[in-house]
């Protein structure tokens, strides 16, 4: 067993892949596993900076509603091509990264987490009030992707499966991308950073760069994440934008395991399996996700994911 | 701008202290458990919204306004009671982040109670007998329940800086912030006073609820951009200042408020651009210390 999950952890992208591609038929509905796709890939540039470097941020749901946003808008307004779309999300979230994260950074602690919040709720106000752009209350509608041809051969994006399997296709990307900046020097300088910013400093790295750095990074796969999400849903609600969507990626980071690989995507797969079998026989399932949460902060901490690898670690200190 | 005159001016300016009187009582009572036990009440703007639901109830039910002014609070301390006791303690020295998250979570559970109890439409906002109408003040005439509003606000926040400054309990609070460990050997039961603090911070809380109810709608949800605001007057006042919190919570409704005559489209937007400019010019706050905020 113990094996087993090591060689998941050493080849944690291949494993990711693979799971990824049987996950559709796993799942009740495809739309479902596209929405566990899209918010396990927001919870995992979350976890960037939360879990790897120790950073609280509640407003990353700036980054996903920026994404989303700036490619509903390029698709609906200047009728570009979605992949170009993409990128302006992309690029956008990452712009919005680094003035959020320029005027974040400057604090800590809990003072981090507050100025966030307040912070996205600036990017909640400014969509919002531009409504001739965003549609303002009513959100953005008509983000419309239907037929298109890769290398000649068409696609229907319409079809749930094919979606699903276009969208893993950018989600595995930033999948290895992530895998990519854990495992380099800048990976273990925000651990480093996480585990003492003053001894960080001290052994001569810049700790404002990497906090920055690693912000923009987390934003901008937000922000693809928030763009795959106008995609999959051809319209884009306002509340994408609110502090609640940002606790949402918070939650999932605890659930499955903050400062591991796989937990946000656990947690975000479970946290949207529980919502969707919750609702259907009640429609208060906010309070059903709220005391699972407040029941997995006062007991386990770790979270899923993080608890069965510290139970596999015991396991073997004790053999 | 046609029709912009003094008095308009004044009153716009009376409105923004009659607003920010809210966010500084919210601010307090954030600042006073955040001083004390290191705990950002995320569940503040939930405690909030359940004092302005249990206010309206009271009120329906008694009729009485001043009743119900009494009866909120020690609900809402109460239930902050149970909150530090049960939820809250257990994390104590697991760093920050946890009780945060923890009192997230609790906000999500306590807005689903509000509506399965009172269902999702709210309860309608009643001003009390008495305090309906306006009076003149001299330059015009403004809402009396704002003015109610105004000297509650000032009431309650002089009795907290009394209780804190000049009695026995406030010394040992202050010396509990200061020096938890010293306290403690003195002889102190500090578990005590942090259960009493907790309580009182949402006792403060419900009792803004009740206080505001009157002038906005009284809705589950309402407690959700309260709590991003009074973020933001936590963050421009200095964290751990109640000073910060109170002179930060008028300067925010102030700026809202006028922001609103002139620009009406900006007024959100005006509170969380003041706090990015004080960020910028002082990163601790108004009256915070540097140093104050890790």
């Amino acid at each position: 067993m113990n094996s087993f999950f090591q060689l998941i952890a050493r080849h944690r992208v291949l494993a990711s892949t693979l799971f990824l591609a049987i996950f559709p038929f796993i799942m009740p509905y495809e739309a479902l596993a596209i929405n566990i796709l899209i918010f396990g890939l927001f919870a995992m540039g979350f976890n960037l900076l939360f879990g790897y470097m120790g950073l609280l941020s509640f407003g990353h749901a700036a980054f996903l509603g920026i994404g989303s946003y700036l490619t509903g808008i390029g698709i609906v307004h200047y009728g570009m091509p979605w992949g170009a779309a993409i990128l302006v999300g992309i690029i956008g979230a990452a712009i919005g990264g680094l003035i959020m994260g320029y005027l974040a950074i400057r604090t800590r602690g809990i003072y981090f987490s507050m100025v966030t919040l307040a912070l996205g709720q600036i990017v909640y106000y400014i969509f919002y009030k531009a409504e001739s752009l965003t549609g303002g209350e009513n959100g953005l509608r008509g983000v419309r992707v239907d037929q298109f041809n890769i290398f000649g051969i068409p696609v229907d994006f319409l079809n749930p499966l094919v979606k699903y399997y276009i969208i893993l296709f950018f989600v595995v990307i930033a999948i290895w991308l992530i895998s990519r900046i854990l495992s380099s020097p800048l990976g273990a300088v925000m651990e480093a950073i996480r585990e003492n910013e003053k001894r960080a400093a001290a052994c001569g790295f810049d700790v404002a760069r990497t906090k920055l750095l690693v912000f923009v990074l987390s934003a901008a796969i937000c922000g693809l994440a928030g763009s795959l999400r106008a995609l999959h849903l051809s319209i884009v609600p306002i509340d994408s934008l609110h502090y609640l969507q940002s606790g949402q990626a918070v939650m999932m980071s605890i659930l499955g395991g903050m400062g591991t690989f796989f937990g946000p995507f656990i947690g975000a797969a479970v946290m949207l399996y529980l919502e969707d079998v919750v609702t259907t026989f009640t429609k208060h399932w906010m309070a059903v996700v709220g005391l699972v949460f407040m029941f997995f902060v006062l007991f386990f901490p770790k979270g899923i994911w993080g608890t069965i690898l510290s139970k596999l670690q015991i396991h073997q200190d004790s053999k | 701008m046609t029709g912009l005159t003094f008095e308009l001016l004044c009153m716009q300016l009376l409105t923004g202290i009659a607003l920010g009187s809210i966010y500084a009582l919210l601010a307090l009572g954030l600042c006073l458990i955040f001083g004390m036990l290191n705990v950002v009440n995320f569940a503040h703007g939930a405690f909030f919204m359940v004092g302005a639901f249990l206010g309206v109830y009271f009120l329906g039910i008694t009729g009485s306004f001043w009743f119900s002014l009494v009866l909120t609070p020690l609900l809402t301390g109460c239930l902050g009671l149970l909150t530090e006791r049960f939820l809250v303690r257990p994390l104590y020295g697991r760093g920050l982040d946890y009780p945060l998250l923890l009192t997230f979570g609790l906000s999500y559970v306590l807005i689903e109670v509000i509506r399965i109890t009172f269902g999702i439409e709210g309860l309608p906002s009643v001003t009390p007998e008495g305090l309906g109408g306006t009076l003149n003040v001299g330059i015009g005439y403004f809402p009396k329940y704002r003015l109610f509003l105004i000297a509650a606000t000032a009431v309650i926040i002089l009795g907290v800086w009394f209780f804190i400054q000049k009695t026995r309990y406030g010394l040992i609070i202050k010396a509990g912030a200061a020096d938890q460990e010293i306290v403690k050997v003195l002889g102190v039961d500090i578990a005590k006073v942090w259960l009493l603090v907790f309580a009182l911070g949402c006792a403060i809380a419900g009792l803004s609820g009740i206080l505001a109810s009157p002038t906005r709608s009284v809705n589950p949800e309402m407690g959700i951009p309260i709590l991003a605001e009074s973020f933001v007057v936590t963050v421009v006042g200095g964290m751990g200042s109640p000073v910060g919190a109170v002179v930060a919570g008028l300067l925010v409704g102030v700026v809202y408020s006028m922001t609103s005559l002139f620009f009406p489209d900006l007024a959100e937007l005006s509170i969380f651009v003041l706090m990015a400019v004080v960020l910028l010019i002082r990163p601790q706050g108004l009256f915070g210390k540097a140093g104050a905020m890790g």
